[in-house]
């Protein structure tokens, strides 16, 4: 059985797109071998990528499809043939099947006797297939962002096709992607291998073909060539490790064919720099690993992961370069910092004043004070509550006040992704104290459902404190989101708050925080419907409860967000009992009824205004019972027992639909029973509104 | 130290800044580009200048290259900061379509000004621009040579807020990186300009420029008359709004003519728009534009970008 390879040459790729290109490649290759029925029972896929190519290779393609026989069904017999004769209808039931007269045969249904043929279909060969069909899953491959390139712009891909490669074991298949004609030259290292054609004997020895034009076709390989490669170079320097960063090196993995990695060094005396600052201008800006000690410091040393090998003067000119460029940013960095101390933060307040904060509202000096303000009642509330929560209160105002000065600094300026961090780090060497600057430092955490929320107290209040503040602020001022729009990225903030209520101690309510902003009226009931809906999506999309769990609890309250937490936990474990589904449909139940009788006027009468129907009674009673220890439980936050407790009311809920019609008639039975059931709905939804929850 | 004895091994033979230039120009010309002097008025980049921003629009072929100062009021230092320039040089190639070849073209133009692709690692590298003002941008890479950005490489997509067919490619060359870096010297101001052949007198970056930055960071971040600014900057806008209102009313026309339609001065609503951005940015240096005006002043430069590069592609298909 042949084996196929599909190359697919492109100009450089971003590096961040190619390792789901390449799968979704594999998978609409196989998908499409499955469909056309060309993949061999022992079919092997593999694929293959670099930052200028796609790749797939599959091992053991069927050569064509299988023939195949159809009986193709026709008229009636009678229809088709009057006296043994065939008629107008048989014939062109031929001319359609493409078989002669002769061929026809009577077929018995149970529907009765009809012309039927039995027709050959040859298989259609894979290079057909192939050529015809494979362009199409090419071209539709997703990309984030793609372009045109061509003249008329007939396709759009994410950077231009410049070569293709389709064959079947040593033959060409004749394709055509983006008006590139297939063929069996590829590609080398654009500057190991320079413009050369690479061509392949086989589809089989694409790989090591490649491999001979200095590319590392597959992608798992680079990564290990990479990751040894660093490792040997770290070794030069003793007792160092480099520092393990794997987003990092799979970005590398996607900019190289032919990874080398050679070892930098930049001045010892640019370690006094923090190594926030220090690591981000490595990472983000130059895309180096920091080397650190025996004690994890960081060492004055970097890896650079090159996409070529050269000689000794290559290498040292390389690194010469790259050292170079290291130490005009640790440099600028460093300038920024000395320059930066001169003006301690305290003395930048004022300047504050001639810093946007949204022109609308006012500047960040506007901004410091509504913080200020706000944090000092988030901190009233705190206390009110006479929890064990240790925090500084002194500390906590003076680290909004200091928060937003940082925003003048030119560090700040320079490296904008450190706000908030900078701040934190001038604090400390300014000696303002650890709580200070650990609260500006965290100011900004979390940055995403996935950070972690800040440490400290202090941290907590102010990031709650500047979040809220912004989003009532901006709410006021009629720049709510919309839709996909959030230019202000408000949905973030509020997640913010949400994930801090939730991951923190702090004895704070979503309603507490919004009570502490100052904000009334109906600005007020917007923000807090908005807060309501970030904490339905931090329930339903961070943790990950089931969307009518959430609905149910937060029906029943959605202010306390770790209190919401528990009892979507306990809802998600009782509601796999069988006794706890029959209840969720007897409360929708119950609701349906009560809607129906509003509808129709019927009031709601006192349970105990008529001598009920023996079911009806053991429910009221049953209820009656079971309220107060649900209450007690409800109280001590056992939501799982409570909700167990409430499971038991079944076999009375059960009995009483069985028996009892509900809308009697009397009216007085009628109000009864209702308010017999309104009493249930009630007493037993504040744990979660049950009638939501989807039961099967 | 091997730094030290690459830095002398490297120096002597390294171009001077013009010749730079030269061998650029030449390498492009030998392919067929025309070479246009800089823009004479004030641009942020050198895509602003009309030989990109307008060229790339409608469907004419067209291969140019320009050295074209580029004022960022901004990035001013006072000629105190060894990496940083209020004017810098850039190097702007528009290839309109884009030739198959035309990452390989400019490998060769790197081989053309002295750097032995051999010795370097050379990456592209993700970089997707935009001028938001322009209605413009593009996707494509910064070419990073030993991890220095040496070169933004754009195939643009969109310009004046309209799809462009074809397409072309827009490689823009930092000089002062790049030549600094062939350099290997440590501040802009120690590139070596250019060299006498007989005396082998050298005359350096801060030579030729250094005055320039020092007072024209002093004017833009401490002198520059906020109010008369403005005032330019309304007076262009309206000049070059009260034109596009012409022009729109003009190509619109049924009974005007074709030679009525071509000959509206278009080019020069574009160099007004061109003076409000300019003026737009010595106001932002100069700190006198907030973060929320900032939106709406950029969204008035672009209502004269976009509409005048509507109306030039209107203009160009007058028949």
């Amino acid at each position: 059985m042949p084996d196929f390879l599909l190359e697919i040459g492109l100009e450089e790729v971003p590096a961040r797109m190619i390792a789901g290109a390449e799968a979704e490649l594999g998978r609409r290759v196989h998908e499409l071998l499955t469909r056309e029925r060309l993949l061999g029972p022992e079919a092997k896929l593999t694929t293959f990528s670099t930052p200028r190519r796609l790749a797939v290779l599959v091992e053991g393609v069927l050569a064509a499809q299988a023939d195949t026989e159809e009986q193709m069904m026709g008229p009636s017999w009678k229809v088709a043939f009057k006296d043994g004769v065939s008629t107008a209808a048989a014939e062109a039931f031929a001319k359609k099947a493409g078989a002669p007269v002769s061929a026809l045969e009577k077929v018995t249904t149970p529907k009765g006797e009809y012309v039927g043929v039995t027709v050959k279909r040859q298989g259609i060969s894979a290079t057909q297939l192939l050529a015809t069909e494979l362009p199409k899953e090419v071209l539709a491959i997703y990309w984030a962002k793609n372009m045109y390139w061509r003249a008329g712009k007939p396709e759009r891909f994410v950077r231009p096709v410049r070569w293709v490669v389709a064959m079947l074991d040593a033959a060409v298949v004749p394709l055509e992607i983006a008006g590139i004609a297939a063929g069996q030259a590829s590609r080398g290292h654009r500057v190991l291998h320079g413009d050369a054609p690479v061509v392949l004997a086989s589809a089989r020895e694409y790989a090591e073909t490649l491999r001979g034009a200095k590319v590392i076709v597959d992608v798992a390989e680079r990564r290990h060539v990479i990751r040894k490669a660093l490792d040997k170079a770290t070794r030069t320097v003793p007792g160092a490790r480099w520092r393990e960063d794997e987003p990092l090196v799979e970005t590398v993995v996607h900019l190289t064919e032919w990874p080398t990695v050679i070892l930098g060094d930049f001045e010892p005396e640019y370690l006094t720099l923090p190594e926030e600052v220090l690591v981000t201008v490595m990472r983000d800006h130059q895309k180096y690993f920091a080397v650190e000690d025996a004690h994890s410091k960081l060492a004055p040393h970097f890896l650079a992961v090159l996409n070529t090998e050269t000689d000794a003067e290559g290498e040292a000119i390389i690194r010469h370069g790259n050292q170079k460029v290291l130490r005009a940013r640790f440099k600028d960095a460093r300038f920024f910092w000395d320059v930066d101390q001169k003006s301690p933060l305290a003395a930048r307040v004022e300047s504050l004043k001639h810093v946007t904060f949204q022109k609308q509202l006012g500047s960040y000096h506007w901004k410091t004070e509504e913080n200020l303000r706000v944090a000092g009642a988030l901190a009233a509330v705190v206390k009110a509550v006479g929890s064990t929560i240790d925090f500084d209160e002194a500390a906590l105002l003076k680290a909004v006040e200091l928060a937003k000065t940082d925003l003048t600094t030119e560090l700040v300026k320079e490296f904008t992704e450190l706000q908030g961090i900078i701040g934190g780090l001038y604090a400390r060497a300014q000696g303002l104290g650890e709580r200070v600057a650990l609260a500006i430092y965290e100011q900004y955490t979390p940055a995403s459902m996935e950070d972690n929320v800040p440490v400290s107290v202090e941290g907590q209040l102010l990031g709650l404190a500047d979040r809220i503040q912004t989003i009532v602020a901006m709410f006021g001022i009629g720049n709510a989101p919309t839709g996909s729009k959030d230019p202000f990225a408000l949905r973030r903030a509020a997640n913010g708050i949400v994930k801090i209520l939730a991951e923190s101690d702090l004895p704070l309510t979503l309603g507490g925080v919004l009570g502490a902003s100052g904000t009334e009226g109906a600005n007020k009931e917007q923000v807090a419907a908005f807060l309501r809906e970030r904490l339905h999506f931090y329930l339903k999309d961070v943790r990950g409860f089931a969307y009518d769990v959430v609905n149910a609890v937060l029906a029943a309250g959605a202010d306390d967000v770790r209190d919401a937490m528990a009892r979507a936990e306990a809802l998600t474990t009782a509601r796999k009992s069988a006794d706890f589904e029959a209840i969720s449909a007897a409360f929708k139940r119950i609701k349906n009824i009560l809607r129906q009788a509003e509808e129709k006027g019927f009031a709601a009468g006192a349970p105990q205004s008529v001598k009920l129907a023996p079911e009806a009674q053991q429910l009221a009673d049953a209820a009656a019972a079971l309220a107060p220890r649900v209450a007690v439980l409800r109280e001590k936050r056992a939501y799982g027992e409570a909700l167990a407790q409430i499971a038991t009311l079944r076999p009375a809920v059960d009995a009483f639909f069985d028996k009892v019609m509900v809308l009697d008639p009397d009216e007085t039975v009628r109000g009864a029973h209702l308010g017999l059931i309104d009493g249930v709905l009630r007493g037993f939804s504040g744990i979660a509104d049950f009638s939501e929850i989807v039961t099967s | 130290m091997s730094s030290t004895q690459v830095a002398s091994s490297v120096k002597p033979t390294a171009l001077t800044f013009q010749e730079l230039l030269f061998r650029l120009q030449a390498f492009w010309a030998e392919r067929g580009c025309v070479l246009q002097q800089p823009y004479d008025v004030e641009v942020g980049a050198g895509t602003m200048a009309p030989e990109t921003f307008l060229r790339v629009l409608g469907p004419k072929p067209y291969k140019v290259g320009y050295a074209q100062p580029s004022r960022r009021p901004a990035d001013g230092r006072y000629g105190e900061n060894p990496n940083r320039l209020f004017r810098h040089t850039q190097f702007q190639l528009i290839l309109k379509p884009p030739p198959v070849n035309v990452q390989e073209l400019y490998l060769q133009s790197l081989e053309a000004i002295g750097i032995d692709l051999s010795k370097h690692d050379l990456k592209f590298e993700e970089d997707n621009w935009e001028w938001p003002a322009g209605g413009a941008w593009g996707v494509g890479w910064q070419v990073m040579l030993d991890g220095l950005e040496i070169t933004q490489f754009t195939y643009f997509q969109q310009c004046g807020g309209m799809d462009l067919d074809p397409i072309c490619a827009e490689l823009t060359y930092g000089m002062e990186r790049i030549a600094a870096f062939l350099q290997d010297v440590d501040s802009i101001y120690d590139i070596v300009w250019a060299r006498d052949p007989e005396t082998g007198e050298l005359v350096t970056y801060g030579d030729v420029r250094l005055a320039e930055e020092l007072q024209f960071s002093v004017y833009n971040f401490e002198v520059a008359n906020i109010d008369n600014l403005w005032e330019h900057f309304n007076r262009y806008e309206a000049e070059a709004k009260d034109l596009l209102e012409k022009a729109d009313a003009l190509l619109a026309s049924e009974t005007a003519t074709a030679a009525e339609k071509r000959r509206f001065p278009l080019l020069a609503v574009y160099e007004l728009a061109l003076k409000c951005s300019n003026l737009f940015n010595v106001l932002d240096a100069r700190g006198a534009i907030s973060v929320t005006e900032r939106v709406g002043v950029i969204g008035r430069i672009r209502a004269l970008a976009v509409g005048v590069a509507k109306a030039i592609a209107q203009q160009q298909a007058v028949s």
